[in-house]
């Protein structure tokens, strides 16, 4: 295109004449480019690096506290209630994302045919994803109700209990029920995900390998897999990240309870930081999260590099 | 015979359980909200179902809690915020994608990090941030920060989008004597149309359904958006007030619902097309 306009000189001439920001393209680039830069520097760049450095100040609201080192941190590697926080993480984020890329995934190879109403049934598929997450919480809580459950109810008819569940008063209970609320929610973002990988995948090579012999196995484990990594990664770390960084659905459900027992990061930065006032620990809290997210994009980027 | 029996263990059961699963909540709102409260403090029941449907939860919700201004305060930030974005993440995904300028590549990489930034990092910093500009409880302080998660994802989607878009038709445009402002306005952005509405939809409906920043940084009743309100204000003690409560936030999913309808061909087109990239 330069060499285009070089070669005019009409257009040489127009470009002397208007000059300079309109036709310099470095200028004319960043002149664009700059109302997102200062929405995200003010907003995403420099309040990620005020939290870092919160994170080593004993700041209070309203207090903007001084210097301590990394006297936060060392509070939380003894504080029993982080400790807890830490493996409830793990464990939420673990057993989520496996679970919702295995529903998700079955999800996505159902869909990925032709038959009656299809339409409908991808519509409506994605609608746990779509609306709010702080409303669709709400109806878990009615659902996880220790009195009127419609859950035991169900339980109940079958014949597989015979009292009421207290969900959210057990630890391990609480934490199972906030796993499932999240697969709910998550299910359809994989699926809607893999499914885009899957019609990715050219048609012809199915035939091909029919052709040569090849099963159903044969064909998934050597066509469709290897084509829908780069997506099932992204997919995945995204989910991962997402999840791990999660705090509406635990926090109004179970604002951690029962116990602190199932807190995460988001949960305890907030109690400690907005509702206990300290912010520099609420901070140092929030931080943990950093390094599950370079590890996560550190590991997409191996994997999608080792594919290309 | 033997194939219909296949067909129905492996397609139509699966299906149909996958779909009571992702449903049925939707189907627990509706039902709670339509029941008078003795059938809903009643065990003897079927809770399944009820014979004598009432809107009293929903008048209730709308006379005698802050539910209409809560929508209202969630409409014009949704509204705020995705214009605000759409504007900024319009031009620079255009001059990322288009420009190739000095350092473009680099800064589109950039903004897509960012977009992996949760907001669980940012909110306590955000909050000191928020209060300086004196901003506290003013809807303008979600306005100003939905854009961190808005800008990076719709700046991500229109460079994808414009990569689709064949550069000869502006080249051409420009041989012709249009300006660039004249090639973006009567050639880019009209090509880009579709593409523009998936980040417009995508935009309202990541502002409406955000909680975090609504809950911390707003704390006056009357200013609250629609899922912190509904959450905070009418989860009170040990009161539930269950048929409101689900009333509401049926009513409250219904805006990004109808959004998503009209559109879900381009919703599904632009997320598997983002995926994609």
């Amino acid at each position: 295109m330069d060499r285009l306009e070089a070669s005019l000189p009409r257009v040489a001439a127009r470009r002397a004449a208007v000059g300079g920001l309109l036709e310099n393209r470095d200028a004319l680039g960043w002149a664009m480019v700059a109302p997102a830069l200062l929405l995200l520097g003010a907003f995403l760049a420099y309040p990620f690096l005020l939290g870092v450095w919160l994170s080593f100040t004993d700041s209070r609201i309203a207090d903007p506290g001084r210097f301590v080192g990394l006297e936060n941190f060392r509070y939380l590697v003894g504080d029993g209630v982080f400790r807890l926080a830490v493996l409830n993480t793990l464990l939420y984020a673990g057993v989520a994302v496996v679970v919702k890329f295995v529903l998700g995934f079955a999800l996505a190879l159902l869909v990925d045919r032709e038959f009656r109403g299809k339409r409908f049934v991808r519509a409506a598929m994605l609608l746990p994803w779509i609306v709010p997450t702080s409303l669709s919480a709400l109806v878990f809580y009615w659902i996880y109700d220790s009195q009127f459950s419609v859950l035991t109810w169900v339980l109940r008819e079958v014949g597989l209990v015979d009292r009421s569940i207290n969900y959210l008063g057990d630890p391990n209970l609480a934490r199972a029920s906030l796993i499932a609320a999240n697969v709910w929610r998550g299910v359809p973002f994989f699926a809607i995900g893999l499914l885009a990988g899957l019609q990715t995948v050219p048609r012809e090579l199915y035939e091909a390998a029919a052709m040569d012999g090849a099963g159903p196995w044969a064909r998934f484990r050597w066509i469709t897999w290897p084509l829908l990594v780069p997506v099932a990664v992204v997919v995945t770390v995204f989910s991962t990240i997402m999840t791990v960084g999660d705090f509406q659905l635990i926090w109004i459900v179970t604002k951690g309870g029962p116990a602190n027992a199932t807190h995460l990061f988001g949960t305890l930065a907030y109690q400690r930081a907005v509702q206990g006032g300290f912010l520099g620990e609420g901070a140092a809290v929030a931080v943990f999260v950093l390094p599950v997210l370079v590890a996560c994009v550190a590991l997409a980027y191996r994997a999608l590099r080792r594919e290309d | 015979m033997n194939r219909a029996v296949a067909r129905l263990l492996t397609f139509q059961l699966p299906l149909a359980a996958f779909l009571v699963f992702l449903l049925f909540p939707f189907y627990w709102m509706l039902v709670t909200a339509l029941k008078p409260n003795r059938d809903l403090y009643n065990l003897a029941l079927n809770p399944l179902w009820t014979w004598t449907p009432t809107l009293d939860h929903v008048r209730r919700l709308l006379w005698d809690t802050h539910f209409l201004p809560w929508m209202r305060n969630t409409l014009v930030i949704s509204v705020g915020a995705t214009a605000l974005s759409l504007a900024a993440s319009l031009l620079a995904a255009y001059a990322i994608g288009r420009l190739r300028f000095r350092g473009s590549g680099a800064l589109g990489i950039t903004i897509f990090l960012t977009y992996l930034v949760p907001p669980v990092i940012l909110f306590i910093p955000l909050s000191r941030i928020v209060s300086a500009l004196g901003l506290w409880d003013r809807p303008a302080a979600l306005v100003l920060t939905y854009p961190t998660f808005l800008v990076p994802f719709c700046v991500w989607l229109l460079l994808g989008y414009f990569r689709t878009l064949p550069q000869e038709l502006e080249d051409c445009a420009r041989v012709d004597g249009a300006s660039r402002f004249q090639v973006m306005r009567y050639v880019t952005f009209p090509l880009a149309l579709p593409g523009i509405l998936s980040c417009l939809i995508f935009a309202f409906t990541l502002s409406w359904n955000e909680y975090l920043y609504a809950l911390v940084f707003l704390s006056s009743t009357d200013q609250k958006t629609v899922p912190v309100g509904l959450a905070t204000e009418l989860v009170t003690g040990d009161v539930f007030q269950w048929g409101p409560l689900m009333a509401g936030a049926l009513l409250g999913s219904v805006p990004v619902a109808v959004a998503y309808s009209f559109f879900v061909e381009h919703y599904v087109a632009a997320l598997t097309g983002a995926l994609k990239e």
